[in-house]
């Protein structure tokens, strides 16, 4: 199956190098008409989500627990169609106010559906706020932005796009962009059927259809979790032992079957040299009691997305393990009265317990249904762009 | 440890002008046999969800598995790995060092005392958890855990639960802790000596916590973010707070309601706060009888609540309580509270400082028996005028005096196994497992699925035989991952159903 079928091939001949068009012939964009892997088309057309979990059961429904537990109440609904117009824009940076960025250049395939960086970088080389949040699971969530300040993926979307620091946009510009892109207003119709014009809500949907085809379950943990208790070496399962022990207590927020409770946690980590402090969720609710609030992120494929925490504070596994190993409140600045959270505590645990938390978040590896990047998309710009990652680089070098 | 229950926002409320400690209740001098009169009907309705008999929560075996024998000196994990579920593992007295998970359903853990001697699981200080459960249907009984750091026993999302007849001393964090699960019972333990609570259940549903005896921990028994929950005879001294319903802001599942804490021995829990900085129990007021916060439906009956210093009730929401956060999807209030018939002496006898303010304001004074802060709606009580109390008299009279009509919330017929079918499994396997890399007529990581049928049409058993242990087969594509963490069943499952699908 192919998610795009480029006509005639001979891409390299369709692409003048720098220009960033598409020469005009015989080029033609197809949506898929099957639903993505993990997904099952029902008869309304739609893709529906199937997975194990979803035959096992769950206090209250909430899709927290132990090794066979169901998951959270997922969105899907989506048609093919719209899940692969959203995969064409989440790789075009068309979408960027000066189409230098796409959403995948800090949600990207090869980093873990983020970038690899402590903050991420928009357009102008700016730095934004925060890191980029894993894309997993997503579909799982209500709460977006380390801050927890959307509710929906559509909600999210508008913020990247319309940040000066991310990607730059407005409103009237993107839409321009796609109304006069030679092949973005057929394929929203096909996406869209009853809709004449192409408008932000079907953009932010497509973008949240496809967001949501990102599965990530088939890990080796979830090998174990379903009974095939070899999956596991004896390492990891004793690293899995002392995460969901009530000693480190890891899996109190990072709870399976995602790896996350998906609440606002105040565990108090310090901001890089010369960083303000991060308020975090106190702006979002309005609330003293969350300052220094963030989302408990998932673990799943966490080894793929270093640096850690909301502005990559720390570099490594280990050290992200270390942090709450150091003492409850440790690393708080003596001028800050935070909430912290009462599971942050000093387990006290041993230099090897420590190592095996990490081996054992080896095993929530799972990246098989990674989403094909489009060889070419309608912008006709690089979907993988080398000017953004010769921006990463000079940024990193103290441009 | 300084404990300060009260904020100091609540006091300048309460004098400002009472707002809600409002003088009322026209029948204070009414006295209400509580034998014979209506009965609470309760919050949980059986019949919606099944029917039939049966005391245990835990599945009844149709057929009993093996039973593996542990002998001191061995190791009881070993025999964990080697049980198949409907399996009893019967540990000899004697003593092990070692955490024991149990990842498997119906698994039954029962200590064999033989003399009075029982089979001791000690963590010597330097283990985390003694035992892990994930599985339904587990039973852990008759053993003896020591110098854990973590829990003695702890439950992550098992169904169908039996924690029985267990002695836990000193160890960690919590004695026994089920976690997010429906249908269990915890009962016949004795549990001292803990840092947190004793007996804690969180997030969990349909849970019977009877015949206990738990003394010297910081909390006794610890109701949290749970529902349907009886809380009964069992014995409660000696801790810093007796028995607590809490809704705990910040878990994500946010709501405790219909909690019935009866029959009860709630007495001289003045044992000062030791608990860790930070944790929720750690701003309890040592001489704490019944902690309410923000729990709803709370039923207390006909404990005996004595000798408990700062008061033998004490109800409170979220935003008079320490060290507590705010959550925007928990409801702060603790409602529906329902004070019936208690014995209740010689509690209030050192309380604090705030509550004396507060017994001020409704111009009381004496020991107080039950003190309400925060807001509470339509919460009751019946014969108020036997004891000290401090915002209550604006509650109404309960339109009941008993709960003699429930027996328990223990589930007639208990939460079904975890089983999955296997036309289902088939199907599910397929498309998140093998569509990942195979589409019907495309090349993708592997070959097309067409060309698979047509190797395989008539022979499923070969296809299923083939992805447990594949070899390279094609030059121009990658070597197959083995498949073999599918069970047989749904190796086979699978590769009938990729042999049938058409698109």
């Amino acid at each position: 199956m192919r998610y795009l079928f480029v006509t005639l091939a001979l891409l390299t001949a369709l692409l003048m190098p720098n220009s960033g068009v598409i020469a005009q012939q015989n080029l033609r964009f197809e949506l898929n008409q099957h639903c993505p892997p993990s997904f099952e088309l029902t008869t309304e057309g739609t893709c529906k989500l199937v997975s194990f979990y979803q035959m096992y059961d769950s206090v209250q429904n909430r899709g927290l627990g132990g090794t066979q537990t169901s998951l959270p109440p997922n969105r899907d609904g989506f048609t093919p169609n719209q899940i692969d117009l959203g995969r064409l824009l989440f790789f075009d940076p068309l979408l960027s106010a000066d189409q230098s960025v796409s959403c995948a250049s800090c949600h990207r395939p090869d980093k873990g559906l983020s970038d690899g960086l402590e903050q991420s970088i928009g357009i102008n080389h700016a730095k934004a706020a925060r890191s980029a949040p894993s894309l997993w699971n997503v579909a799982f969530l209500d709460k977006f932005f380390w801050d927890a300040r959307a509710t929906t993926l559509e909600q999210q979307a508008v913020g990247p796009l319309f940040d000066p620091k991310e990607m730059g946009n407005n409103p009237q510009q993107l839409l321009s962009s796609l109304k006069s892109n030679e092949y973005y207003p057929e394929l929203f119709k096909q996406a869209f059927p009853d809709s004449d014009d192409i408008d932000l809500n079907q953009l932010v949907e497509a973008l949240a259809a496809f967001q949501t085809s990102l599965i990530s379950l088939n890990s080796r943990y979830d090998h174990y979790a379903h009974g095939y208790h070899q999956a596991l070496s004896d390492n990891e399962v004793a690293g899995l032992n002392i995460f969901r022990s009530f000693v480190a207590r890891c899996a109190e927020c990072h709870q399976p079957p995602l790896f996350t409770n998906n609440q606002i946690a105040v565990i108090g980590v310090a901001e890089k040299e010369g960083v303000p402090f991060d308020i975090g969720a106190q702006k979002t609710y309005n609330a003293a009691q969350l300052r220094g609030g963030f989302k408990v992120p998932t673990l799943r494929n966490i080894t793929k997305t270093a640096p850690y925490m909301h502005a990559g504070n720390f570099s490594d596994l280990k050290e992200s393990v270390e942090f709450y190993n150091k003492g409850r409140g440790h690393a708080v600045p003596p001028d800050e009265k935070l909430l912290l959270h009462w599971h942050i505590w000093e387990p006290n645990l041993s230099p090897e317990e420590v190592d095996l938390i990490v081996e054992f978040l080896g095993s929530l590896t799972d990246e098989t249904l990674t989403p094909q990047i489009p060889k070419i998309v309608p912008s006709g710009l690089s979907p993988v762009d080398d000017s953004y990652n010769n921006k990463t680089m000079l940024v990193n070098q103290g441009e | 440890m300084k404990t300060k229950l009260l904020s100091v926002a609540l006091i300048a409320a309460a004098f400002s002008g009472g707002i809600f400690l409002g003088k009322g209740g026209s029948n204070d001098n009414f006295v209400i046999n509580n034998g014979g009169g209506a009965s609470y009907a309760g919050g949980y309705d059986k019949n919606a969800e099944q029917q039939n008999s049966g005391n245990s929560p835990v599945s009844a075996r149709t057929v009993e598995g093996k039973t593996h024998v542990v002998k001191d000196g061995s190791s009881i994990m070993e025999a964990v790995k080697l049980a198949e579920p409907g399996d009893t593992i019967q540990v000899m007295p004697g003593t092990y060092h070692e955490t024991v998970y149990i990842d498997k359903d119906d698994i039954h853990l029962i200590g064999v005392i033989v003399e009075g001697k029982r089979a001791v699981l000690d963590g010597q200080g330097k283990l985390n958890d003694a035992i892990l459960y994930s599985g339904n249907n587990v039973i852990v009984k008759n053993l003896k855990i020591t110098r854990y750091k973590g829990n003695g026993i702890m439950g992550q999302a098992g169904n169908n639960f039996e924690i029985s007849n267990n002695i836990i001393v000193d160890t960690g964090v919590y004695g026994i802790f089920p976690q997010l699960g429906k249908n269990g019972l915890v009962e016949y333990n004795i549990v001292s000596g803990i840092s947190d609570a004793a007996i804690y259940i969180g997030m969990s549903d349909n849970i019977q916590v009877a015949h206990n005896e738990v003394f010297d921990s910081v909390a006794g028994i610890e109701i949290e973010n749970s529902r349907h929950a009886i809380v009964e005879n069992n014995m409660v001294y000696n801790n810093t707070g007796g028995v607590l319903a809490f809704i705990t802001p910040g878990l994500p599942i946010k709501t405790t309601f219909d909690v019935i804490i009866r029959n009860n021995f709630i007495t001289n829990n003045n044992t000062p706060n030791f608990g860790a900085p930070g944790s929720t129990v750690a701003g309890i007021p040592a001489g704490t009888g019944i902690l309410v916060m923000a729990a709803d439906e709370v039923i207390i009956e006909d404990n005996i609540i004595t000798g408990n210093k700062t008061a033998g009730i004490v109800i409170t929401d979220h935003e008079n309580a320490p060290n507590v956060t705010i959550d925007p999807e928990s409801d702060t209030k603790p409602d529906k509270v329902m004070i019936l018939n208690n014995l209740m002496d010689n509690n209030g006898y050192d309380t604090l400082d705030e509550v004396k303010a507060l017994m001020l304001s409704e111009f009381k004074q004496g020991k107080p028996d039950i003190i309400r802060v925060g807001g509470s709606r339509d919460s009751c009580i019946i014969n108020r005028h036997q004891y000290v109390t401090v915002g209550v008299d604006n509650w109404k009279e309960c339109e009941f005096t008993n709960t003699d009509s429930i027996d328990t919330y223990i589930l007639d017929e208990p939460v079904p196994a975890r089983v999955i079918d296997p036309s289902e499994k088939g199907k599910i396997a397929y498309l998140g497992i093998c569509a990942g890399c195979h589409t019907y007529t495309g090349r993708m990581i592997g070959p097309p699925v067409q060309i698979i049928q047509a190797l395989y049409m008539d022979n499923p058993e070969g296809l299923a035989e083939f992805i447990a242990n594949p070899t390279k087969k094609r030059d121009d594509y990658p070597e197959m991952p083995p498949q073999n963490y599918l069970d047989a069943e749904t190796r086979l499952a699978v590769a009938k159903y990729m042999l049938h699908v058409k698109k």
